[in-house]
């Protein structure tokens, strides 16, 4: 039984990780069209920012606790300067061409930002682990964990209610999906859409770097961290269909417990396991299982 | 498409060029037989950027004939260069032909998705392999060809002239391919493909036939880049190393045939010089030539040879 338990808790919390990546991903793919290959570059990017600005909380003495708004506070800073950077520098050049073109243009944009870390960083991992124990161990049964953890599940319930609130309960939302409808209509009808380009690129890539600001704890922060996060964050939104909120969520939980699976029973089988939920989605539901036929449903 | 009938010519010309200078040039050898073994794959790549299509799994084949030629020679004792390069294609033409079912009806970003995802599969099972060594891969008996080594100091050259002759060969096959009705499909399925249908021809058939011999070349790639390094690993089917074949292939261009095998010795070139000089900066670079690429210079690094013949 316990073992039961603690898969599912495992793939909880995998599952939470991952939702907070993918949810960036497929929300900018749903609104612009665009299948962000840099979003794991942006993740790293907020990983780096994240040990910065969280090392440099604790070494000055300040209340530990408070390392966690460092964290945050990381991504805010990833997300406000160089989403519009990326936006407004390199993508509205070149809105309206082919889907795969715009997929090579983030491929490219990856490459710079891998090494735009290096250079800034250096090569030696990026330690900042005190707030990962810092809130302690909580026992289930017989299974320990760190509390961390479930903050993680928590903050990620959050970032999917307020996304699904602003998205269909705001002024603004609305209007977004008008704007995800029909561009030029909308252009027409006085929406001004590059604001919304803006503003979702921008949400995207605090989102990517929210993902790695409280990963960055968990790990040591090292380059190449994003090269693996990437295609796993294609697999889940994939698997939920890509620009679709509720599949992000989905895709998230298959690819959690899915893996948690893997690793509790076969472990030959983990990275097999998810690529081939992938390659068998995208064999039956190319468009993904949560997919909207009409209109695409972000 | 290309402009005269000189291609061929050109083609035997460049061989001929590369097999009288080789010899002059013994430590240029490995860098350019490995370069052509990544330019095979390209070339196969090229056929499908032809077609409208880009594949980001293109590492399946490349890793596949890779192990296939690897396996032979680590579990049967098989080195006959020949048999090896035989064992990759008929490897890759199988699993080209097989996973083509699905494949032939994807197009843009979802072909490229699901073939990314069936090269993780491959990646995701050989990490996990023991036998074949995980994550470290295997060493490759040293390759023979006829009963004669072709690899050290002395046999390298034999090796590098296998590769040369293959890129020719393959070259020209896949020039004389694209003047067949099947090959000037290509372009007519990227430019309008319910056109194509209506014309008579399926568009399925032709993609899966396409994807087959894309998977062939880059199998044939593999297992000479296998040879030639002496050591394959998983890596050879991460997403970053068909990345990098897409890189390659935007870099040449699609404009000639020729242009895949230029694009992988340029790439290779930089990167050994890269490696050395500025290890921190190298694919930032990269980066910033395929964006420059993409925005001034749509068809390629073969397109300023046009360009410059046209003045």
């Amino acid at each position: 039984m316990s073992a039961l338990l603690a898969l599912l808790i495992d793939g909880v919390i995998y599952a939470s990780w991952l939702f907070i990546i993918a949810v960036g991903l497929t929300l900018i793919y749903g609104v612009m069209n665009i299948l962000n290959i840099a979003h794991g570059a942006l993740y790293a990017l907020g990983a780096y920012t994240a040990a910065s600005f969280g090392g440099y909380w604790l070494s000055q003495g300040y209340p530990p606790l408070g390392s966690y708004g460092a964290l945050v506070l990381a991504a805010v800073v990833v997300g406000l300067v160089v989403g519009p950077l990326i936006e407004r520098g390199l993508l509205r050049f070149m809105y309206g061409r082919d889907e795969i073109v715009l997929l090579l243009v983030t491929y490219a944009l990856f490459l710079i930002l891998e090494d735009v870390i290096k250079l800034i960083w250096g090569v030696s991992p990026q330690l900042i682990s005190q707030p990962y124990g810092l809130l302690g161990t909580v026992e289930l049964g017989n299974l320990i964990y760190p509390v961390y953890s479930f903050v993680l599940v928590a903050v990620s319930i959050l970032v999917g209610v307020l996304l699904t609130w602003a998205l269909r309960g705001t002024r603004h939302g609305k209007l977004l999906a008008v704007v995800i409808h029909d561009r030029e209509i909308s252009q027409a009808m006085g929406i001004a859409v590059r604001r919304y380009y803006l503003a979702t690129f921008t949400v995207g890539t605090m989102l990517a770097a929210l993902g790695g600001a409280l990963t960055a704890p968990t790990v040591s922060v090292v380059p190449g961290m994003g090269v693996e996060v990437i295609v796993l964050a294609f697999a889940v939104v994939v698997i939920g269909g890509l620009g679709s909120l509720p599949g992000a969520a989905l895709g998230a939980l298959i690819v959690g417990l899915l893996r948690s699976a893997a690793v509790h029973y076969v472990p030959a089988l983990e990275l097999f396991a998810i690529y081939f939920v992938m390659a068998l989605v995208l064999i039956v539901r190319p468009k993904g299982l949560f997919a909207d036929e009409q209109v695409r449903s972000i | 498409m290309m402009d005269s009938n000189r291609t061929p010519l050109l083609l035997l010309l460049a061989l001929l060029a590369v097999l009288v200078v080789g010899p002059l040039l013994p430590q240029w050898q490995f860098l350019l037989t490995v370069a052509i073994g990544k330019g095979l794959t390209v070339l196969g790549l090229l056929l499908l950027l032809r077609t409208g299509l880009v594949s980001f799994g293109q590492g399946l084949y490349y890793c596949l004939g890779a192990y296939a030629a690897g396996v032979l020679g680590h579990y049967w004792g098989i080195t006959d260069a020949a048999i090896l390069l035989l064992a990759a294609a008929l490897t890759s033409a199988v699993v080209a032909a097989v996973l083509g079912l699905l494949l032939a009806s994807y197009r843009s970003i979802f072909f490229a998705m699901l073939s990314l995802a069936l090269s993780m599969i491959l990646y995701g099972l050989l990490v996990k392999s023991q036998a074949l060594g995980s994550t470290d891969g295997f060493n490759l008996a040293p390759p023979t060809l006829l009963g004669y080594p072709i690899s050290g100091y002395e046999g390298r050259y034999a090796l590098f002239g296998l590769a040369c002759l293959l890129a020719f060969a393959a070259a020209l096959a896949l020039y004389y391919y694209f003047r067949t009705p099947l090959g000037r499909l290509s372009p007519a399925i990227r430019d309008n493909e319910i056109r194509v249908e209506y014309l008579g021809a399926s568009v399925r058939n032709a993609v899966h036939i396409k994807y087959v011999i894309a998977g062939v070349l880059a199998g044939i790639g593999g297992a000479l880049t296998g040879m030639t390094v002496g050591h394959i690993d998983p890596e050879m089917a991460y997403w970053t190393t068909s990345g990098e074949f897409v890189f390659v292939a935007i870099l040449s261009g699609t404009g000639s045939v020729a242009a895949p095998f230029l694009g992988a010795f340029i790439f290779e070139l930089i990167r050994t010089f890269a490696y050395e000089y500025s290890p921190n900066t190298w694919q930032l670079a990269l980066g910033s030539v395929m964006l420059l690429i993409i925005v001034f210079l749509p068809a390629g690094l073969w397109s300023l040879f046009r360009r410059w013949r046209r003045a």
